[in-house]
């Protein structure tokens, strides 16, 4: 019995130990840039391996989007973001619907620059983050056959359902900043109803002026 | 030669009347030219999508990839001569080192420039531009000015095209077909680059027009400050 005694606290220090470390990892977020480098390559992989996506089958393509990447977006900040000021004005009906049809647009805009990869490969930048940092940048760069790389960088906060990305800069052009003076352009000419009817236009494949 | 001079001048006394009629815009707007710059999209629009596109479509379809890189190349090494120079006007040695190191390495080893030996063994290219120098002196951008065949552009940017124009070494070619041929190829070239991007614009844009002038100025902004800008202003939410 005395002999037990420490046999079996060590096999329950053992299995505290062994709970810990496979419980520890899932309860800790993932960092953000394994987060990117994750989905970016799984992306990757399913449009490189998919042959209806190598055949330039859209629907496929926006499904593998959906189903791996727009989980780890943020659209309503998205779309608020773009919206700036004019986010307040809007009702929530509004604001729901907005960032509904924004981001079909974003996905089918995605999708199709996504559909023309093959030999593409990405390079992942170190990132240098603190425990307390909630918002990073975490920098890529496209590598292509013909020509010189492609920087895309994804602005990421940190949210209690993990890092989510609220913007996306290519070569230095930012998503949210270059819909900003588009929405408020739209809003001035058509309010903000005016935009959604553009943006659902757009996504219904109404070309662009 | 001469028609190169008359374009250049021509360009210069549009340029000016616009830093003229500039000062009296409301200076806090990009783009207080928006009517003209508009119409004159238009017609680029127009002749890009009758003309360009499918031209380029042709050059894609006939070219063996290879060639198409190869005359890329090409233009590439003539832009990496202008890089050096403007390295040199913003007493960036380092860079300057770098381009010019590429311009007499695929010169000399590319046969003129048609393989990029430099990029392969990861001599980076400096792209720096008239417009940038400029800009690195201290000038600002200016209201944003859309021209037809050129494309989108600022009064800054317009003014290192033109400085462009009279340094480049086509200024030299007294073959005026040769040298219009090495135009016209070369613009195709420029243009073919350019296919993914349209193909982007023409999903994602509510208003192409706004769409290009935001993508461009902020791609300048991030190139003036080699890719490292400062924030810009954040509007108030």
């Amino acid at each position: 019995m005395n002999a037990m005694g420490p046999m079996l606290r060590r096999i329950l220090a053992l299995v505290v130990a062994a709970t810990v470390f496979h419980v520890a990892p899932a309860l800790a977020q993932e960092a953000p840039d394994a987060l990117v480098k994750r989905v970016a390559e799984d992306v990757l992989a399913a449009i490189k391996s998919d042959p209806q996506i190598q055949a330039g089958n859209p629907a496929r393509i926006r499904e593998v989007i959906e189903v791996k990447l727009v989980p780890n977006f943020d659209f309503a900040r998205i779309t608020a973001l773009a919206m700036g000021r004019n986010w307040r004005t809007a009702t929530p009906e509004q604001q729901k619907r907005l960032t509904d049809e924004f981001r079909s647009l974003l996905v089918r805009t995605y999708s199709g620059a996504v559909s023309q990869y093959r030999n593409e490969r990405i390079d992942y930048k170190p990132l240098k983050i603190g425990p307390a940092d909630t918002d990073v940048v975490v920098r890529t760069a496209v590598i292509r056959a013909n020509g010189p790389p492609v920087p895309m960088d994804y602005s990421m906060e940190k949210t209690p359902d993990g890092w989510k990305c609220y913007d996306v800069v290519v070569g230095g052009v930012s998503l949210v900043t270059n819909y900003r003076d588009e929405f408020n352009a739209q809003i001035q000419s058509g309010g903000i109803d005016g935009l959604i009817k553009t943006l659902a236009d757009r996504n219904k494949g109404v070309a662009a002026k | 030669m001469i028609k190169q001079r008359v374009l250049a001048h021509a360009a210069a006394v549009a340029l000016a009347a616009s830093l003229v009629a500039g000062c009296a815009a409301t200076p806090s707007r990009v783009d207080p030219f928006e009517p003209m710059n508009r119409a004159f999209f238009e017609i680029h629009d127009a002749v890009d999508i009758a003309v360009m596109r499918p031209a380029i479509q042709f050059y894609i379809d006939v070219v063996p990839q290879p060639i198409r890189q190869a005359v890329s190349n090409f233009f590439n090494n003539i832009d990496d001569l202008i890089s050096a120079m403007n390295d040199l006007l913003q007493g960036d040695l380092d860079r300057f080192g770098n381009d010019m190191g590429r311009v007499i390495f695929n010169t000399a080893w590319g046969f003129g420039g048609f393989i990029d030996w430099a990029s392969m063994v990861g001599i980076e290219r400096g792209n720096q531009d008239f417009g940038l120098t400029l800009g690195k002196w201290g000038f600002d951008q200016g209201p944003y000015l859309f021209v037809p065949l050129l494309g989108p552009t600022s009064v800054r940017d317009g003014a290192g095209w033109i400085t462009r124009l009279y340094v480049g070494p086509t200024g030299y070619i007294n073959d005026i077909p040769l040298r219009n041929t090495i135009y016209a190829v070369g613009a195709v070239d420029l243009r073919a680059q350019y296919t993914e991007a349209t193909r982007l614009v023409d999903t994602a844009a509510l208003d192409r027009y706004v769409f290009i002038r935001n993508a461009y100025l902020q791609r300048r902004r991030y190139l003036l400050y080699d890719g490292k800008p400062p924030p810009e202003p954040e509007e108030k939410q």
